[in-house]
Formats: structure tokens, C-alpha cells, sequence
């Protein structure tokens, strides 16, 4: 107790006896009321970093996650960005884009041996590096596959489509479960092409045709997407999946209530997961649906806005942040995935023969980028809904051509959007 | 005599002005801006400049086409049908992608279709998406501005007794107004619940388990009814509210009148209350028209439009458009549409209701 | 025969509470829902949606709901900053609207009619449509503070309260019960030498209760739900509204149930106060005007 009243107190003296020599930088935080150690580590990093030095002092300021890109927006068309932004991956680009953010000017030596995903690159430059990665794995129970008779698939041998379709068939015919698998339905807005399109992109379709990012025409509505969008339907039809009415509370709990068999979800939940079934729980790659295993890539990252009058402080303050110290932490203190290996042997659960060891294979191994183009936000938008239509019986290729419609519509009207 | 007493030009503005003025700063200009937006392809984010397109946004929005599809014929001439008998008809997209021959179909989407004969007639849209939040928006106003205002009478009517407690009830019946519709909506989420939600377990309560689970909020045929059903609850206490107002004006002696002429309940309410609630039905049915064709709120949290865009209303749309695709003049559009559907109707119900005067 | 008209008056009396009985029911059982859930574990209260217990004081109950939220976000400010910005709004608005709306009734005026028909257009507008424009003029729009002159209003508490002062309903609403007043009343005033000031105050505003009560709730629930432009123009913690602050609780990856609810009823109970004080006031007022019919 009393560690904890002196802390602050001596952190406020020293901080008001280098405040006279100190410029102030904003930084903006999209986790407010996270509650758990990152908003924590979040304010760590940035004591840290003011007492590190004498020429900058980082003033944070958290905001709810869905209101975040909202504000980051309204401060932009109002002139009023702060110095630091934190951004989500695939909508780095349009940020820069639409020149909210600068290029970092960091010396690329630095990012050797960092995951693909944590370094955001538009244009040739990079714009953004995040201290950790998610990434999504099928959660299961080694017990549940055994009894069933399921192979328990590899990230060399993962299940093919026939493989994994036939272990939906087996579980949902046994009825022990409400449904065999569970996509997370209720999780609405990035969570559907972060976490769905690498199946489409398994199966050879894409939400943009990535060369050159000015259609999305065959890509999205061609053969091999409309033959995953009859896939999708069909675990909507044959009941494999709850649908997109899920409530939140299920997806959360499901799992382990036993309600499903497999879930669809990030590293970040898996934690609750190793407590609750510890060596028997699994997580699996993706299943080959034909063109290789793959799992989306990049989360929240640290940029540079366009606006900053101290983007020299800004960088110091990032690069002071890239270190395994608080790589380790971070992932330490919320499950994420640390990006460089160093970091990782240092972590409980990513260290060698950690019980999350998996996600970081998975991460270095399959990990593919959104679509690294501005008109993303449109399209996360547009694919979302189609997949969400097409669970919920709408024609397949209607709809896909429909998407297909208005993405590259939107591209135009944006006039390419710069690529 | 009147009139010269009530006349003041200086006095007049003077105390109007304060109101129109913040009014003509804070929403009659930015609505001018809006409107200026619409005739432009802004966009919330990008470094393009921006440029005047006239009503291309508008024609995007409100196009429509009708088609006949022809029966798909075999070699003979003869009508194909597939296994189950049902005529078989070439595929919309070979019509409406790319094809030279069709080009005022470019682009657009089946919205509804007919059957005539062995043909069938297609509506096709620019954007179905609107059409659809342009249809169920109306059927909302419709559904919900007669039920909400009828109810909240019967409310009212209900809670103009002299009773014990009689203001625990009232207070009670509008306790959901006070609740943030965000609030309702989010707890509505757990009602509405499939499976084993609240609302099912007590249905099937009631019906000793006759009754089977549905999924209220994720089945299209009753998605937007249940959003109505809960709009109306959070609701009809407010408008209990003003009617109970309307109805304590309405001088005791009418009522005493009445009964010495030994009229009974529904002839008292016929010729002694309705009368008396002119004014406050005008205003209500104003009142709850505005607040439901603006609808939002309960969209946003519990259906995002779905499933299959059976909830989708147009200011959800106009701010999914301006904010979520940062396509200012798309939802500055849908929002200039909106203004002038509900300047009409309002201008049709003040015509209506001043007639009867 | 008089026992038998006793026990009909007691059957029909009962039958009348039994209604209102019903009735209340459906009204509060979701926010029964709301403050029993409050009290429970996240675990219990999601296990008790399938049956009565969701609305029961049963199981494992007790305020760690109230003080986990707490922790998690500053709802003391939050609600203080709501409140404030609210209560202001209120205030100010049935002062301006209730004078326009004086001025279009009682007095004659050049270009009155037509500025009446433009208002009431406004009425249809909803601000979500708004905003985006709106948002651009208040980060150009000028202000004297202590340092004198400066530009732009984002990250205030004026940003969230001026636009919203006047609005095309409130005046309505306004016009609508003043046009129900006798006009005598006024004009008998005027005869005498009242200033029209003196008249609005003195004579219009104290018949006014109900149109006020009605008013200013309407505006109060409106204001206090604010999420979309608050969200857009105040970027400091220390001016965030409670609507805001629901974020805090719900956009997390595990909801933490027990703790939205128990905001939920946190966030609830001003504007509760705030009705309940209003329905003295209100059903007086409409009492003391039961005369004007």
C-alpha cells in the first residue's frame, strides 16, 4: 500500500523538476477503460519515457476502442491531431493517405527480425510499428478431436477442406454440442475481415485484387470467392455455426461452457482458454482450403499525425517504446504476441514451450497483411456486410457482385486512391 | 384593436431572436452545408480535391429500372424448368454487368420482382440498400407513430383515476423514458436473446414449453418488429405524459354535464374528451413522427441494418455512409432526402389537421 | 343490497389495480433486469437470463459490480460533466425557446409567419445528419475568453451546450400551449402598460408549468444521451460525457456485464431524480391550470 501511494508522488516531483526544459507531445490511446494491465503498461511507457529524458513529456490521453477512429477523424477534418496516434493496422494507410500521419523517418536497421504484421509500410515508407501481433487460431480440446476420431491437424499438415468439413459433419451429428464451431458472429465491424478473409484468400478469392488495388472485380466475385461464399453459407445452413444474431456473451464463454466444440478466436483469449482446459486445450492453424493456411496480421501500432510541430520527440518516444523489455511486458500483461523472437523467449507464454509457443509460429508463418490500400476502410466495410448477407441466406453471387460494385465504385470516386 | 395592441416589430424580433437566431447558426447552416456537400463527391478523409458533381449522388440513390426477364427456352423453343417445375430464368448478372447491350442497367440490383406470365418483371435499383432503409423507415413511422400515440392514451386514460398510489403507477410507466434508448437497447439485447434469451424462457414459460425458441433480432420477418415493440415501450411514457396533460385541462364541469345527460363511458369520451385533446393529439402525432423517421440509436446497437438489411432506416444509413465510409456527400444526401420526404408529410399533416379546424 | 354494491366497488376496484398492476409489470421488468444483474457476478447474471431469477435478488450478491466500475472509469466525472452540460442546456433553452415562442403567439411582427414556417422545417432535421458540417463551423468559430480572442470551440463544454440551446421542437412545443392561453389575460395587461418582458414573466411563464415540465424533459433526456457529437468534439477525459463513458465498459473484447450494468443504473439515477423532482412541480402546475379550459 504505501509502494503504491509513494510511486506517484515521486514520479510528480520528478516530473516538476524537469518540467521547465520539457515540450509536451499528445499522444492519443485507443483502450481506455481496458482495466487490465495494458492501459497500465500503456502509462508505464510513458513515465518511463519522460524520465528517461529531458526533452519531451508525453501527455496520453485514452479513448473508448469503437469511438476511437471516429474521434481521430473529427480531430482531423477539425486541425486538431495530437503529435502521437495510435492506429490499427489495415487503417494505417488511409491515414496516410489522407495525410493525417507523416512517414516515422526511422532507420529500418531497427526493425530487423520483427514479425511482418507490427511494421505498417504505405508507399514504400513506414508509417506506423506496433509493439506486439494478434493472431487467430481455432481453438479446440485435444479431448474433443480424440473422441471423435479427428486428426489433430499441424502447422504443416493442416486440415484440408474436405478434412475440416467432415469434422463439422462428425461433431454436429454426435449433438453433443449446440453448434460445432463458433466464428464469433457477435463480434461485428473489423472482426469480420480480419479474422474471415484469410479463408477467402485460402480459398484463392481476395476482397481487392492486390495488384495494384484498383478493382476487386473476379477477385471478390470470381470462381474460387463464390465457391467459399457457398461454403460459408452452407455452416450457417447445416446449423455447424451460430449465426450473426450470436450474443456477445456466448461467443465469450461458448468455448468453455461447452457449447461449442471449436472457436474461432484470437491469441487474446486464449489465455481464459489454457486455465480452463491447460494441456488439453488446442490451437490450430487454418484449414487449407486449396491456396495455403492463412491468418490475418497487424494490430494497434504507434504512428507519427501529419500536424506534429516535434516529429523528432514523437519518434524518440516510439523508439524508445521498440524494445524486447516492452514487447515482453505487453505481452506479459495481455496475452498479445511480441514481435520480435527475443522478446518472445523472454514472455511466460510465448518463451519456448510456452503454452501460447503456437501463436507465435502461426504469426511468422501465415500471417498475411489486410489489403494494404486506403480504400480498406470501405471495403472491411462492404465485405462485411456481404458475409454477414450471405450467412444469412442471400444469393452468393448477387451478393459478392453487389460488393464488388461498390468497392470498386468507391476506388474510383477516390480516384484510386493514390496507388 | 387586437392587433394594434399585439403589434411590435421591435419587441417581436427582439424576443425571437435569440432562439432563431441559434437556430439559423447551429442547423439551418449547417443544413445548407449538407446540402452543398450533396452536390459534391466530398469525402470525410482524402487529399483529392473536392469537386461539383450536380445530382449525380441523388441519381445514385433513387435510380430504378424495370426488366422483364424472358424464360430461359431450349433449343425448341420450349419454356426450361428445373426439377421442381419451376421456370427457369437467365441470371440478372448477365443483364446488369457489363453488358453493352443494357447499359442503363449497369450496376444495379434486383430490388423486388413479379411474376407475369411466363415472364417475370424485375424492379432493379441503384441502390437497393436505400430503397429498402427508404421502405422500412415508413413502415416504421407507420407502424409505430399510431400504435405509440393510441397506447399512450390508453395510458393515459388509464392512469386519470383517482386512485391510491395512482402516482407510483404514472411514475413507473414512464421510469423506460428516463433509460437512454442505448441503454434499452443494449438490455433489450439479452430479451430478445435466441435460445434460451429472456423473452423466450418466458414465452415458453407461459405455454408450459409449447412455445419454441426464436431468434427475435436475427430473422428477417421479425427483426424490425421487435425493434417497433421496444421503441414503443421506451417510448409511450412520454406521450402518456403529454396526453395526461391534455386530458387534466379539460374542465371537470364537461364531464359533469355529461353524465347528467347520462351519456356512458365511450359516448363521454366521444363528444367530451377527444374533443378536448385536439391540440395535444396534433402535437403528438408530430412529435412521435420526428422522433421515428429519426431512428437510429436502436439500429446501431443491436442490428447494424441486418440480417439481410431488413432493419436498415435512413439515418442509419446516412451516418453509416458519412462516418463508417467517409463518404461525406453520400449521407449528406440520404439526409437532404430525408428533409424533404418529412417536410412533405408534415406539410400534408398540418393541412390535414387545420381542414378539420 | 348495500353489502352487494360494497363487494361490487371492491371487485371493481380490485380489478382496476390489477390492471395498473399488469401494466407496471411490462414497464419494469428490463430495468429490474438492469439492477438486479448490477449485483451479480458476470457469470451468474448471464446463467440467470434463462429464467425468472434474472429479475430476482438471488445468488451471489454485492456492490463489487459498483466498485470495479469505478475503478475502470472516472463515472464520478463523467456523470458531473453530463449533469452540468445538461443542466445548462435546460436552463437555456426554455429561457430562449419559451421567449421566440412568446413572440411568435402574442405579438405581430413583420416576417413573423414566415420565420414560423422555416422553424418548424428545422424540426425535421435530425442532428446525426448534421454534424459533419456542424463539426467544421465549431472548430472555426471565435471566442472571447481570458486571454481574448480565440479560434475554434472543440474540447469545451460550450461546443456541447451552445448548438443545442435552441431547437425547432422546444419553441413548437412552446407556441402550442401558449396559443391555448387566454388571449384576454394579455391583452387586458397590455391595456394596462405592461412591457411585453413584464408579461412574459409575470403573467405567461407562471401559467407555463406543464409546458415546461414537458420541455425540459424532453430536452433533459436528449441532452443526456448525447454520444455522436460529444464523441466528435471533446477529446479530454476531464469533459467526456457519461454517454461516452459507456465505452469504457462495452467496447472490451470480454464485456464485463455485472460492471455495465451497474453504470447503467449509475447513469440512470440523475435522470430519474431529475423527473421525479419534476412531477411535483409538474402536476401542480397543471392543477393550478386546470382554470384555462
Amino acid at each position: 500500500m504505501i509502494a503504491k501511494l509513494t510511486l506517484p508522488v515521486f514520479a510528480t516531483l520528478g516530473l516538476a523538476g524537469t518540467a521547465y526544459a520539457q515540450t509536451e507531445l499528445s499522444l492519443w490511446y485507443h483502450g481506455a477503460g481496458s482495466a487490465n494491465a495494458e492501459e497500465a503498461l500503456v502509462n508505464e511507457l510513458v513515465e518511463e519515457f519522460n524520465a528517461s529524458q529531458s526533452d519531451w513529456k508525453v501527455v496520453i490521453e485514452t479513448f473508448p476502442q469503437l469511438a476511437y477512429n471516429d474521434a481521430v477523424g473529427a480531430a482531423a477534418l477539425a486541425g486538431e491531431l495530437p503529435d502521437i496516434l495510435d492506429v490499427d493496422g489495415p487503417v494505417m494507410p488511409n491515414w496516410a493517405w489522407a495525410q493525417y500521419m507523416q512517414p516515422l523517418g526511422i532507420d529500418e536497421a531497427k526493425l530487423e527480425g520483427y514479425l511482418p504484421g507490427p511494421v505498417g509500410r504505405w508507399n514504400g515508407e513506414v508509417y506506423s510499428v506496433g509493439l506486439w501481433d494478434a493472431a487467430v487460431a481455432l481453438t479446440t480440446r485435444r479431448s474433443t478431436l480424440e473422441k471423435y476420431g479427428i486428426r489433430v491437424p499441424s502447422l504443416d499438415a493442416p486440415w484440408s477442406l474436405d478434412e475440416f468439413n467432415e469434422a463439422l459433419a462428425t461433431i454436429a451429428a454426435s449433438g453433443d454440442f449446440e453448434y460445432p464451431l463458433d466464428l464469433g458472429m457477435a463480434w461485428k465491424g473489423e472482426w469480420y475481415p480480419y479474422a474471415f478473409s484469410p479463408l477467402l484468400q485460402s480459398f484463392g478469392g481476395d476482397i481487392v485484387d492486390r495488384d495494384g488495388y484498383q478493382s476487386a472485380e473476379d477477385v471478390l466475385n470470381g470462381d474460387a470467392a463464390i465457391e467459399f461464399g457457398e461454403w460459408w453459407q452452407g455452416l450457417f445452413e447445416n446449423g455447424y455455426v451460430p449465426g450473426t444474431s450470436q450474443d456477445a456473451a456466448d461467443r465469450e464463454t461458448g468455448l468453455l461452457d461447452g457449447k461449442y466444440a471449436m472457436s474461432w478466436n484470437g491469441n487474446w483469449a486464449a489465455v481464459p482458454v489454457v486455465e480452463a482446459f491447460g494441456d488439453d486445450a488446442l490451437f490450430l492453424p487454418a484449414p487449407d482450403f486449396g491456396n495455403g493456411s492463412t491468418i490475418g496480421a497487424a494490430s494497434w501500432q504507434f504512428g507519427i499525425s501529419a500536424t506534429s510541430e516535434h516529429p523528432e520527440g514523437a519518434l524518440a518516444f516510439i523508439e524508445f517504446a521498440l524494445q524486447d523489455k516492452w514487447f515482453a511486458a505487453f505481452s506479459d500483461g495481455t496475452g498479445l504476441i511480441p514481435v520480435t523472437a527475443s522478446a518472445a523467449a523472454e514472455t511466460e507464454n510465448y518463451a519456448p514451450g510456452g503454452p501460447l509457443e503456437v501463436f507465435y509460429d502461426l504469426s511468422k508463418a501465415q500471417a498475411l497483411v489486410r489489403p494494404v490500400t486506403p480504400g480498406y476502410i470501405v471495403q472491411a466495410k462492404v465485405f462485411e456486410k456481404a458475409l454477414a448477407d450471405i450467412a444469412n441466406g442471400a444469393d452468393v453471387a448477387d451478393t459478392l457482385d453487389a460488393a464488388v460494385d461498390e468497392i470498386n465504385e468507391d476506388i474510383s470516386r477516390n480516384s484510386g486512391y493514390g496507388h | 384593436m387586437a392587433s394594434k395592441l399585439t403589434r411590435s416589430n421591435r419587441a417581436g424580433w427582439l424576443m425571437a431572436l435569440p432562439g432563431v437566431g441559434l437556430i439559423a447558426l447551429f442547423i439551418i447552416l449547417p443544413f445548407f452545408l449538407a446540402f452543398a456537400f450533396s452536390l459534391t463527391n466530398q469525402r470525410l478523409a482524402s487529399p483529392n480535391p473536392t469537386e461539383y458533381v450536380g445530382f449525380e449522388n441523388y441519381r445514385d440513390l433513387l435510380g430504378v429500372s424495370i426488366f422483364t426477364l424472358e424464360p430461359e427456352r431450349d433449343e425448341s423453343g420450349a419454356v426450361v424448368r428445373d426439377e421442381d417445375g419451376q421456370i427457369e430464368y437467365p441470371r440478372l448478372r448477365n443483364f446488369t454487368r457489363n453488358n453493352p447491350d443494357y447499359p442503363n442497367l449497369q450496376g444495379k440490383r434486383e430490388w423486388f420482382s413479379w411474376q407475369s406470365g411466363e415472364n417475370r418483371t424485375v424492379v432493379l435499383a441503384s441502390d437497393v440498400v436505400f430503397m429498402k432503409a427508404l421502405i422500412n423507415t415508413f413502415t416504421f413511422v407507420l407502424v409505430v407513430a399510431p400504435v405509440q400515440a393510441g397506447l399512450a392514451l390508453g395510458l393515459a386514460l388509464l392512469i386519470n383515476q383517482k386512485l391510491r398510489a395512482i402516482s407510483l403507477f404514472r411514475a413507473i410507466y414512464f421510469m423506460p423514458v428516463v433509460v437512454s434508448i442505448v441503454v434499452v437497447s443494449l438490455l433489450f439485447q439479452f430479451i430478445y436473446s435466441p435460445g434460451d434469451g429472456l423473452l423466450n424462457s418466458i414465452l415458453s414459460g407461459l405455454t408450459f414449453g409449447l412455445f419454441q425458441p426464436h431468434d427475435w433480432l436475427g430473422s428477417t420477418s421479425t427483426a424490425l418488429g421487435s425493434i417497433m415493440a421496444m421503441s414503443i415501450w421506451q417510448g409511450v411514457g412520454f406521450h402518456m405524459v403529454i396526453w395526461l396533460s391534455g386530458l387534466q385541462t379539460i374542465s371537470p364541469t364537461l364531464y359533469e354535464a355529461a353524465e347528467i345527460e347520462g351519456s356512458n363511458k365511450w359516448q363521454t369520451f366521444r363528444y367530451v374528451t377527444w374533443p378536448g385533446l385536439r391540440n395535444t393529439a396534433v402535437l403528438i402525432l408530430i412529435v412521435i413522427t420526428m422522433q421515428a423517421f429519426a431512428l437510429f440509436a436502436q439500429i446501431n446497437v443491436m442490428t447494424k441494418g441486418g440480417p439481410l438489411d431488413s432493419t436498415q432506416v435512413l439515418v442509419f444509413q446516412a451516418v453509416e455512409r458519412g462516418y463508417g465510409k467517409q463518404d461525406i456527400s453520400g449521407g449528406s444526401t440520404i439526409s437532404v432526402i430525408l428533409f424533404l420526404i418529412v417536410l412533405c408529410i408534415s406539410l400534408l399533416q398540418r393541412y390535414l389537421t387545420r381542414e378539420r379546424n | 343490497m348495500a353489502a352487494v354494491t360494497e363487494d361490487n366497488r371492491g371487485m371493481r376496484l380490485a380489478t382496476r389495480y390489477a390492471v395498473l398492476v399488469l401494466v407496471a409489470v411490462i414497464f419494469i421488468f428490463p430495468l429490474l433486469f438492469m439492477a438486479m444483474s448490477s449485483l451479480k457476478p458476470t457469470q451468474q447474471l448471464l446463467s440467470d437470463t434463462n429464467s425468472l431469477r434474472a429479475f430476482l435478488p438471488v445468488g451471489d450478491l454485492s456492490l463489487d459490480n459498483y466498485s470495479a466500475a469505478f475503478d475502470r472509469a472516472p463515472i464520478g466525472v463523467f456523470v458531473f460533466n453530463s449533469v452540468l452540460v445538461t443542466g445548462l442546456t435546460v436552463v437555456l433553452t426554455l429561457f430562449v425557446c419559451s421567449l421566440a415562442a412568446f413572440a411568435f403567439v402574442f405579438l405581430e411582427w413583420k416576417g413573423r409567419d414566415i420565420l414560423f414556417a422555416i422553424l418548424l422545417a428545422t424540426l425535421i432535421i435530425p442532428y446525426e445528419t448534421i454534424f459533419i458540417p456542424l463539426l467544421l463551423m465549431a472548430s472555426q468559430l471565435p471566442w472571447i475568453g481570458f486571454s481574448g480572442i480565440e479560434i475554434g470551440w472543440l474540447n469545451t463544454y460550450r461546443v456541447q451546450i451552445i448548438p443545442f440551446i435552441a431547437d425547432g421542437l422546444s419553441i413548437f412545443l412552446f407556441v402550442q400551449y401558449f396559443k391555448d392561453l387566454p388571449r384576454e389575460l394579455i391583452e387586458a395587461s397590455r391595456v394596462e402598460g405592461a412591457s411585453w418582458w413584464l408579461i412574459y414573466r409575470r403573467v405567461v411563464m407562471p401559467l407555463s408549468g406543464p409546458v415546461i415540465a414537458t420541455a425540459a424533459i424532453l430536452k433533459f433526456l436528449f441532452m443526456y444521451n448525447q454520444y455522436l457529437w460529444p464523441l466528435m468534439v471533446v477529446q479530454a477525459e476531464e469533459i467526456r460525457p457519461v454517454m461516452v463513458g459507456l465505452g469504457y465498459f462495452t467496447d472490451q473484447l470480454n464485456v464485463p456485464w455485472g460492471e455495465v450494468m451497474a453504470y447503467l443504473t449509475i447513469i440512470t439515477i440523475p435522470v430519474l431524480a431529475f423527473y421525479l423532482s419534476l412531477q411535483r412541480v409538474f402536476i401542480a402546475s397543471v392543477a393550478s391550470t386546470g382554470v384555462k379550459g
